[in-house]
């Protein structure tokens, strides 16, 4: 089952191997794993997509919180929360084929960031599944290359994790 | 005033009270060293660095204070590698100190460069590489605070050479800010509401000791427990000195070479009390047939530790001396119904007893070969309670764990989790070191002792009077062991066919030898040795192919062991 946690980690020197290294070194799974900091400078959260049992997850989480460098996880398993990634996408364009990309650029709110006579590149945001339609789409019109940034998640509800929650 | 940063690391070193330290000198931590000879540092000089960290690992699994180990820079620091992964495997408290390039070489692959805190990180419980000389002595705080706090292990500080010879204002904190390292001490009432329930609910208890009881000296709560419900108590490896192994209640150790009685109590109780031990695979054996009938209270320091391995009835998160004493008061407030439950529990009594006289611990002794078991015996017999016992691993490790009598707490210093040959001999020095009057021995088969023999050399120059015992089989014995019941005797690669001279051996390095070949001569060498001043090698040549039995499986339950 896919979940997603985000951790809250000392905006340190050599954090990020410490995550990844113990997500290697214990056979768990990343799908993807983004990182940056937050409010507070001295806290960068990552925001990581895995998968697993409940049991799997349960280690996952109590391994994570064993860490020094990480402050807090958070499991969005059990609660709502607004989910975002986004792509940017370079697509072969020709005489035929460039007004359907622009309609479909136009359908998924998508925009149109450079232009060449043979190729547009587009970028889009939402929710993975959202991303996974519009490539779907673009794929016959020739896809050339594709970069996601891996999903970031936001609670929902007023209330924010931060350090002293 | 200000100091140097490797002025700082020693201060500090002394602020946290260490006394003696290990190590092996180099290019990246000579500035260190130099200043080391103008502090009273007991500094012991080891032949290798692998040494030097199972020695400081050793002092601190003795003393329960935190060990301290020094290295250079690149195969200095490579070498520790064993030494600090050993440590981790068992939570020892260490902290371990290699020097680095200068800052600016950092990346560049420069002579004697390996980046340790990336080799390290997946077996320390933190590692630091300074990286400004104005962080060294909060660093060193932290260090030993996280090395000894919570579930110990070992913390590694990286300290480049330019770091050491950089100046600041000198500061050491009185308290540590990790926002990040909150272990939780004191356990939830509540959990120790329920889990006195469940034990006054039980009438097949059976209390599984780890290591976590030794780390944290809680023997005299143990004991008390114990016989407050009168339950049968069974230890892993790392829980052995604990209890003592003469106790009625004792059920020796549990495990794949547990005792018949361990093994079938655990599996037939119907309440499981894990103090501070994790379910290790060697512990366990088939997971779906393991106490099929229990419920499982878990009780660490560690939340990882818990439900890991086996599905568990009630977790406790704490430590022991917390976690011990509200457990005795809870059950001790109704002594009436306290007493019911003991009176409840006899028939079980009765069985434990019963399967302890069916399979007792034994071996067939012979007067044609020496057996190692009959050595470990004598042993027992010709030393002092106190004595501190190191091993090495293989066959030699178990049989000391089967025979040798325990009663006094950090007497048996071996590698349990990550088993590591070679420890036995430099944990013997650790721990003379720490104890320069007590009897120290180092248990030994021929393969382990030739791992790190140049130890010897130390022991001598230090006068470390360590006593080595090596049960000599010529053999790799408990690979041999496998290949003989797995793999149809084909001994592929693990018989040591030169016989080694090892009392020569000790000879050359200025250290005693002393040899039995037949049965009889057995006390007589054992008692010679340990009278003999100074460091002393016995050698035992013992039957080829014994067997360290009973044996479950790989992959087998517990109660489908090999006995005979």
């Amino acid at each position: 089952m896919r979940h997603v946690i985000s951790i809250l980690v000392e905006n340190e020197f050599g954090v990020l191997p410490r995550v990844s290294g113990l997500f290697s070194g214990r056979g768990f799974n990343i799908e993807s794993l983004s990182v940056a900091p937050t409010l507070d400078e001295t806290i960068s959260r990552m925001t990581i997509v895995t998968s697993g049992d409940d049991r799997i997850l349960e280690q996952i989480t109590k391994q994570l919180n064993k860490l020094i460098d990480v402050i807090k996880v958070i499991d969005f398993t059990d609660q709502p929360f607004v989910e975002r990634e986004m792509a940017m996408i370079k697509i072969s364009a020709d005489m035929q084929s460039r007004a359907e990309i622009l309609r479909i650029v136009d359908i998924f709110r998508a925009n149109v960031v450079d232009v060449t006579p043979r190729s547009y590149s587009v970028e889009v945001t939402g929710a993975p599944s959202k991303i996974d339609a519009m490539i779907e789409l673009l794929r016959p019109m020739g896809l050339k290359e594709i970069v996601r940034s891996g999903p970031i998640v936001l609670g929902r509800g007023p209330k924010a994790w931060k350090n002293e929650d | 005033m200000k100091k140097t940063g490797s002025q700082i690391l020693l201060e500090c070193l002394q602020l946290e009270g260490v006394e003696t330290i290990f190590g092996y000198p180099g290019g990246t931590v000579i500035n260190l060293y130099d200043d080391l000879m103008d502090t009273p540092i007991n500094h012991i000089l080891t032949r290798h660095e692998q040494a030097a960290v199972h020695a400081a690992d050793a002092y601190a699994r003795a003393t329960g204070k935190v060990g301290v180990a020094i290295a250079t820079s690149g195969p200095g620091a490579t070498n520790t590698v064993t030494g600090i992964a050993t440590a981790y495997m068992d939570s020892t408290p260490m902290v371990i100190i290699t020097g680095q390039v200068p800052t600016p070489l950092i990346g560049n692959d420069a002579f004697q460069e390996a980046d340790m805190v990336g080799i390290t990180r997946p077996i320390t419980k933190h590692n630091y590489l300074v990286r400004d000389v104005k962080d060294l002595a909060r660093i060193v705080k932290q260090a030993f605070h996280i090395a000894s706090t919570g579930r110990p292990g070992p913390v590694l500080i990286d300290l480049p050479k330019d770091i050491q010879v950089a100046s600041t204002t000198f500061f050491y904190p009185d308290t540590v800010e990790l926002r990040g390292y909150k272990p939780t001490i004191i356990p939830n009432p509540r959990q120790l509401d329920k889990a006195a329930e469940m034990i006054l609910a039980a009438r097949k208890p059976v209390l599984y000791v780890g290591g976590g009881a030794t780390l944290s000296d809680v023997d005299k709560e143990l004991m008390i427990l114990a016989e407050a419900i009168q339950a049968p108590v069974t230890t892993t490896l790392m829980g052995m000195s604990s209890f003592p192994s003469r106790h009625p209640l004792s059920l020796g150790m549990l495990g794949m070479h547990g005792t018949f009685y361990a093994n079938m109590a655990v599996t037939n109780s119907d309440l499981l009390i894990a103090l501070g031990a994790r379910f290790d695979d060697r512990v366990t054996g088939k997971i779906a047939t393991f106490a099929p009938n229990a419920k499982i209270i878990h009780v660490d320091v560690d939340p990882t530790s818990i439900k890991k391995n086996v599905r568990v009835d009630l977790p406790v998160v704490g430590v022991l001396p917390k976690v011990l004493p509200g457990l005795i008061e809870r059950l001790q407030k109704d002594p009436e119904t306290l007493e019911r439950v003991v009176a409840s529990s006899q028939a079980w009594r009765n069985q434990v007893q019963e399967w302890k006289e069916q399979h007792p611990m034994t071996y067939k002794n012979t007067k044609a070969t020496i057996k190692p078991q009959y050595v470990i015996e004598k042993l027992c017999e010709l030393t002092a309670d106190d004595a501190i016992i190191t091993t090495e691993v293989g066959q030699h490790q178990m049989w000391a764990a089967q025979f040798y009598d325990f009663s006094v707490p950090r007497t048996f210093l071996t590698s349990g989790g990550l088993g590591t040959m070679g420890f036995g001999l430099p944990a013997a020095l650790g721990a003379q070191a720490a104890f320069p009057k007590r009897q120290v021995i180092d248990i030994s088969g021929d393969g382990s002792f030739q791992m790190n023999s140049q130890e010897l050399a130390t022991l001598v120059q230090y006068r470390l009077p360590v006593k080595i015992v090596i049960l000599n089989n010529n053999f790799l014995g408990m690979v041999r062991q496998w290949q003989q019941l797995f793999f149809d005797k084909r001994y592929s690669q693990t018989c040591m066919e030169l016989p080694i001279d090892f009392i020569k051996l000790a000879q050359a390095y200025g250290a005693e030898g002393f040899r039995a070949t037949k049965p009889e001569e057995v006390e007589k060498v054992l008692r010679q040795g340990l009278e003999t001043p100074g460091p002393v090698i016995m050698e035992f040549k013992v039957a080829r192919e014994e067997n360290v039995l009973p044996m479950v499986p790989a992959g087998a339950g517990l109660n489908e062991m090999v006995l005979s």
